[in-house]
């Protein structure tokens, strides 16, 4: 009986120190993409442990691997070497129990259905009654003010709706946890920082724990309660920055000192992790 | 524009003036399509002249007839068994064999259309399935990816008039129905435009709605059925239309050699032991009418679902 259980212990997957308590826990992860040019090191001795209802901003410049970490979170990818929990569990256990939405950077509607019933997708490989669905649909299309627009199709909503709706799409599993990988990126500036002030209000309203890429400082500012600013060639973090913002901030919060302090210091942290290439 | 909307027009008074008619039809595609239907008309009759000549004048030698070049026109456009019928003359056996006959008669058109249009129907749908079914399995399995694609490559490089008979004699010892004999030409023919737009189609998604898929850890039951199969739609459609005139072409295929009795391949074959040459041109121009037809009907179902998918305007 008890061999058992140690063999059974054994078999799990080691999980990292700080799995318990943090909503993801990361610990000296590195990735190594083999390609045809040989192999590149995308992430470098990641450490990182994000608790419940934090909002965490991965910044940093293109080929930082901020979106290979938020993949690796949500076992898009696989690791080469460390550790990492997602809700105490491995990403791809996870994965399986539908544990995180994942925004990605295009807002990757199905074409060929109507916003509602993208929306409804996940739902209906979730297996939910049609009436559960039709009731989280309606839920969260109001949460993203999208109201009215249910039979229309993806092409006929502009841009800003679109990824709107992705979000919608997200949050219908009901996660606790969000991925979001730049969903704001191929945005104009005014629709950005319409969605970036909803977004807040959301995350303040359902405090959910949102894992948010971005190449913004001032939406990475604005939006996080911690900023993790990444370096490129290999992808490692250089600096996590805690900001402190009060929770109930609206836009004009950018022009107060306290937010170009931090701004300036992830400006610098992006400096220096840059500077060798020069 | 509605037809009976000339009101608006200027000096157009009741009904349509002769040159607004033109215009209108010149504004859409018919104008073009009749011109280029008059020209061949008009090709297909000196053609004619040209090809019926020496049978003509070697006629009119032996029986010391002199004509006039009107006349001699008019007679090569006139023969019983003419190298190259004049239009007309394939016009009226069409005719005759169609409309002013029962269509139950051995003789008539629309009975030999209807037994090589059942086989077409029969062997299409069996091919498109054989199709759908091994561009999944392709797309699916890698083992399947390997060996099967060049087998289905090599399939096509045969000779389909090689291996038609084959199918049909070893099938009809074997009592299969002459329809699905027959109809196995046309599946052999139809599957592989079908496999090919398919495993091309079930590839065709964006990799990061595959993505959105799998992070909701989706069945690949459910990822083919709610993300691959709609996306190949487009592609299925496209192959249809090429797997709809195959088949039928299949179909007449598997009617030539074997002394079939029914269809218009058996028409064909029959119209050239004697010399009948109005009767295969009538054939092949009811063969050809036909795949148009089908093919035209293959257009309509691909707008109406890409229309109803909201994916076509």
């Amino acid at each position: 009986m008890s061999e058992q259980v140690t063999s059974q212990a054994a078999a799990r997957p080691q999980m990292p120190a700080s799995a318990t308590g943090s909503v993801i826990a990361i610990e000296d992860l590195s990735l190594t993409f083999q390609t045809a040019d040989g192999p590149v090191q995308a992430l470098s001795g990641i450490d990182l442990a994000i608790r419940r209802g934090e909002f965490v901003s991965l910044i940093g410049p293109s080929g930082c691997g901020k979106t290979t970490l938020l993949r690796v979170i949500a076992d898009l990818e696989q690791p080469t070497s460390g550790l990492i929990s997602v809700n105490g569990e491995t990403p791809d256990a996870a994965r399986r129990d539908r544990s995180y939405g994942y925004v990605f950077q295009a807002a990757a509607l199905y074409p060929w259905r109507t916003i509602a019933s993208n929306i409804a997708l996940p739902l209906e490989i979730m297996g939910l009654p049609k009436a559960e669905r039709a009731k989280r649909v309606k839920r969260n299309m109001e949460l993203v003010n999208l109201t009215g627009f249910e039979r229309k199709f993806p092409w006929q909503l502009s841009g800003g709706m679109q990824q709107r709706a992705s979000i919608a799409r997200a949050l219908a599993v009901e996660p606790d946890l969000l991925l979001m990988d730049e969903p704001f990126g191929a945005l104009d500036e005014i629709v950005r920082d319409h969605l970036n002030e909803q977004l807040l209000q959301l995350w303040a309203k359902t405090n959910k724990t949102i894992v948010f890429v971005t190449h913004s400082i001032p939406e990475a500012v604005f939006l996080s309660t911690r900023i993790v600013v990444m370096s490129p060639r290999p992808g490692r973090i250089y600096d996590v920055i805690e900001t402190g913002l009060p929770k109930d901030r609206g836009l004009d919060i950018r022009e107060t000192p306290e937010f170009l302090a931090l701004a300036h210091r992830v400006r610098e942290g992006l400096r220096a992790g840059h500077s060798y290439e020069d | 524009m509605s037809s009976t909307a000339p009101i608006a027009e200027p000096g157009g008074g009741v009904g349509l003036s002769p040159r607004i008619f033109v215009q209108r039809i010149f504004a859409g595609k018919t104008g073009p399509v009749l011109t280029v239907l008059a020209a061949l008309v008009i090709l297909w009759y000196a053609g004619a002249v040209y090809l019926n000549a020496p049978q003509q004048i070697d006629r009119d030698r032996r029986a010391e007839i002199e004509r006039s070049v009107t006349d001699f026109m008019g007679a090569t456009w006139a023969q019983e068994r003419p190298v190259l019928p004049a239009p007309h003359q394939v016009a009226a056996e069409i005719w005759k064999t169609t409309f002013a006959m029962n269509p139950t008669s051995k003789r008539s058109l629309v009975y030999h259309g209807w037994v090589t249009l059942s086989s077409t129907l029969t062997g299409f749908g069996i091919g498109v399935l054989l199709g759908i079914v091994l561009a999944v399995g392709i797309v699916y399995s890698r083992t399947l990816d390997r060996s099967l694609m060049p087998w289905i490559i090599t399939s096509q490089t045969i000779p389909i008039l090689a291996i038609a008979p084959m199918i049909v004699v070893v099938l009809g010892s074997l009592d299969v129905a002459p329809i699905f004999a027959k109809g196995t030409v046309s599946a052999y023919l139809a599957f592989f435009p079908v496999a090919v737009g398919m495993v091309k189609g079930l590839r065709s998604p964006d990799p990061m709605l595959l993505d959105l898929m799998r992070t909701y850890s989706a069945s690949n039951w459910q990822t083919l059925v709610k993300l691959r199969l709609p996306s190949a739609m487009p592609f299925l459609f496209a192959s249809l239309k090429v797997a709809i005139a195959i088949s039928l072409v299949g179909a007449i295929v598997g009617e030539l050699p074997t002394g079939a009795r029914a269809g218009l391949g058996a028409r064909l074959l029959a119209g050239s032991y004697y010399g009948q040459t109005v009767q295969i041109w009538s054939a092949l121009l009811v063969a050809a009418f036909m795949a148009a037809i089908l093919v035209t009907i293959v257009g309509f179902a691909d707008r109406l679902v890409l229309k109803r998918m909201g994916i076509a305007e």
